[in-house]
């Protein structure tokens, strides 16, 4: 794969609204999952609430959009300046040659949840005020976020559960090497809402404590939101020390089962490998893996089970975390988040340490960070393995 | 440039059993008779999920089938586009329903089932197919959005590709929000060098939308292209029903339509 250069990039997750307040979480190796205290839930569990999403007001041209998950997309849009950059791609290339590619599982879902505690007394209608396509349907967040930034060509949500905004980078990057765009806004937005709190807890897939990715002792996930953003470019002639690259995409299916994944990691080892193989490297010039880690017993042992054989021929054992003890599964947002995190790592030469866990198994076949880790990297691995069994692993990596 | 073969094709919709049974009436060659929509049970699931899956998985998964069955191929390591602009709805309806009543216990069979990735994950699981597979959303434009994305798929990695583009309508209360006539859903195999069973050789372009989408002379079939987002292909399906070349426009985003140049290979 030609190697396309991560512009400009963004996230507002519970750890921090941008990349500076992120760094200073991840430095000091915050995690921001809190007791439940949303909407009406009574479950009992952690989450990852990003604070003061309903105070945040959408321009008001663009009302119809008006919901949760918008709002923090228009909280993550504006950090770190990156509605203006990508207003300038725009600007160079013109909207039509600027693709949206952006992940979601539930986007303003949550309105219609709302909204069906207040349904006619007689009839059952949904009140007047609900619209559907601003807010519920899944596309809106690309509808809002293409106004907002002003990108005019091809857009899509892509919506396959915890893999959504890893596989994002894999489109846009299809459609730039097609020719059809020449740069494009990839990312991922999902916010905290009933049916994914109610729908993980019936599969017993939830926690009641902050999670703790590959622990002994570890019993589910925390759910979390988060709005993260990149821009994509092909890579110009002459880069930046700090520029960061995206080298490598791989996507499998597990073919397995709808809620739990393949028990070896079959479909895991398959993204990773094609990934390494699209970078053109190998497993040995990986320096630092984040994980899917989502912290319960089925994930993170068939993970485990894949990364040891994925990169078993190695004189030293590659470090790896998860970094959702942090800032919770952030499920179609957690692709672009930890995509971002791992360039943070590259840029900061800083390996997040586990948040939360305390004892992991052992033999591992690799070396799980429970505290970070300083040394300069140049190439790490993001896995992102949705429920359904979508996978997809992202090479990111220093320009050299 | 986006260009590939068609190598089979499915269609499911209403008096629109199959691509075979449904090419005359497209082509204009014989009366359309509409009637609704019936959704076929796919093949390859074993009992349990078979009676777990809704409509809309059902119709997704059902189309593909004919479409890789059309083209005599092995699903397995076939890349699959799924794109529709709304999950199964009858499921989330009910998923809201128990949400907003006094007992909050989703049942965990709905809520896995109630995901836009639905379609793909037991399209993975009938074929056992372990390639990679995306599930889209673009809302009215998702038909446009699932042809580029397997198009891009087809050209850049040089593999065959399945597209399965399908629209169910919801119950009340929310069709009322999101008015559709029935259910839809169309699907090509795609490859990127010429097979001999070939249908035709597609070309996608962008263009800007102010010539406007070709229309459809029955009046019944205009309406369907209107309604459903899937049914924006009907002007394709024309042509390639009627095996001429030519080039059509397709509604796309609200800026944006999409060229398709069609050269029939049969």
């Amino acid at each position: 794969m030609t190697p396309l250069l991560l512009r400009h990039f963004t996230a507002t997750s519970c750890i921090g609204r941008g990349l500076a307040a992120t760094v200073e979480s991840l430095r000091t190796q915050r995690s921001g999952l809190e007791p439940c205290a949303f909407e009406t839930v009574t479950l009992e569990t952690h989450v990852g609430e990003v604070a003061g999403v309903d105070d945040i007001r959408l321009p008001s041209t663009l009302e119809r959009f008006d919901c949760r998950n918008n709002r923090l997309a228009q909280l993550g849009m504006a950090q770190d300046g990156f509605i203006e950059v990508v207003a300038a791609c725009v600007g160079r290339w013109g909207p039509r040659r600027v693709g949206l590619f952006l992940g979601t599982s539930t986007s303003g879902m949550l309105e219609t949840e709302i909204a069906y505690r207040q349904r006619d007394a007689e009839t059952g209608a949904l009140p007047a005020s609900l619209d559907y396509a601003g807010t519920h349907n899944s596309y809106s967040l690309a509808a809002f976020v293409r106004e907002v930034l002003g990108t005019g060509g091809p857009s899509a949500v892509v919506s396959s559960a915890c893999s959504s905004s890893a596989k994002v980078f894999g489109s846009a990057q299809r459609m730039i090497a097609a020719g059809l765009i020449d740069a494009a806004v990839v990312g991922g937005v999902d916010s905290l809402c009933l049916t994914t709190l109610y729908g993980f807890h019936s599969l017993q897939l939830v926690s009641r404590q902050p999670c703790k990715p590959f622990d002994v002792a570890r019993d589910g996930i925390s759910i979390g939101e988060a709005a993260a953003f990149a821009l994509l470019e092909r890579a110009p002639d002459s880069l930046d020390s700090d520029a960061v690259l995206l080298l490598g995409v791989g996507e499998s299916s597990d073919a397995y089962h709808m809620s739990s994944p393949h028990p070896e990691g079959r479909g895991a080892r398959a993204a990773m490998l094609q990934a390494l193989e699209a970078a053109g490297i190998g497993a040995d010039a990986i320096d630092y893996i984040n994980l899917h880690g989502t912290g319960t017993p089925s994930n993170d042992s068939a993970e485990g089970k894949a990364v040891a054989a994925v990169f078993a021929d190695r004189d030293r054992a590659v470090e790896a975390s998860s970094t959702k003890g942090a800032t919770g599964h952030t499920l179609g947002a957690a692709g672009a988040l930890e995509a971002v995190l791992c360039a943070l790592s590259l840029q900061r030469g800083l390996l997040p340490g586990s948040a939360h866990t305390r004892e992991v198994e052992s033999p591992l076949g690799f070396e799980y960070l429970c505290a970070n880790r300083e040394r300069a990297i140049a190439r790490v691995l993001s896995n992102s393995f949705g429920f359904g069994g979508s996978n997809c692993a992202l090479v990111l990596g220093r320009a050299r | 440039m986006l260009t590939a073969y068609i190598q089979g094709i499915g269609l499911i919709g209403p008096g629109l059993p199959d691509w075979p049974g449904a090419a005359r009436a497209i082509a204009g060659e014989e009366a359309y008779m509409a009637r609704p929509t019936v959704v076929p049970v796919p093949e390859g699931l074993p009992p349990a999920e078979r009676r777990r899956i809704g409509a809309t998985v059902k119709l997704a998964v059902s189309v593909a089938q004919q479409a890789v069955c059309a083209a005599g191929v092995d699903p397995r390591r076939l890349p699959a586009v799924f794109s529709s602009s709304g999950a199964d709805g009858l499921i989330c309806h009910e998923i809201c329903e128990t949400l907003a009543s006094s007992d909050r216990q989703v049942s965990p069979t709905r809520f896995h089932n109630s995901v836009h990735n639905a379609a793909a994950g037991y399209w993975s699981l009938a074929t056992g197919a372990t390639a990679a597979s995306t599930s889209l959303c673009a809302y009215d434009a998702s038909f446009g959005a699932g042809l580029l994305e397997a198009l891009a798929l087809a050209t850049v990695d040089r593999t065959p590709v399945m597209l399965s583009a399908y629209e169910t309508p919801y119950p009340e209360p929310l069709l009322s929000k999101r008015p559709q006539p029935d259910s839809f859903a169309v699907a090509f195999v795609l490859t990127p060098a010429a097979p001999p069973n070939a249908h035709a050789r597609l070309t996608a372009s962008l263009c800007s939308s102010a010539a406007g989408a070709d229309r459809l002379s029955e009046p019944q079939l205009e309406t369907l292209r209107r309604a459903v987002p899937a049914a924006r292909s009907l002007p394709l399906l024309r042509l390639l029903a009627r095996r001429e070349s030519g080039n059509v426009v397709l509604d796309y985003l609200d800026e944006q339509c999409l060229t398709v140049e069609v050269s029939e290979c049969r």
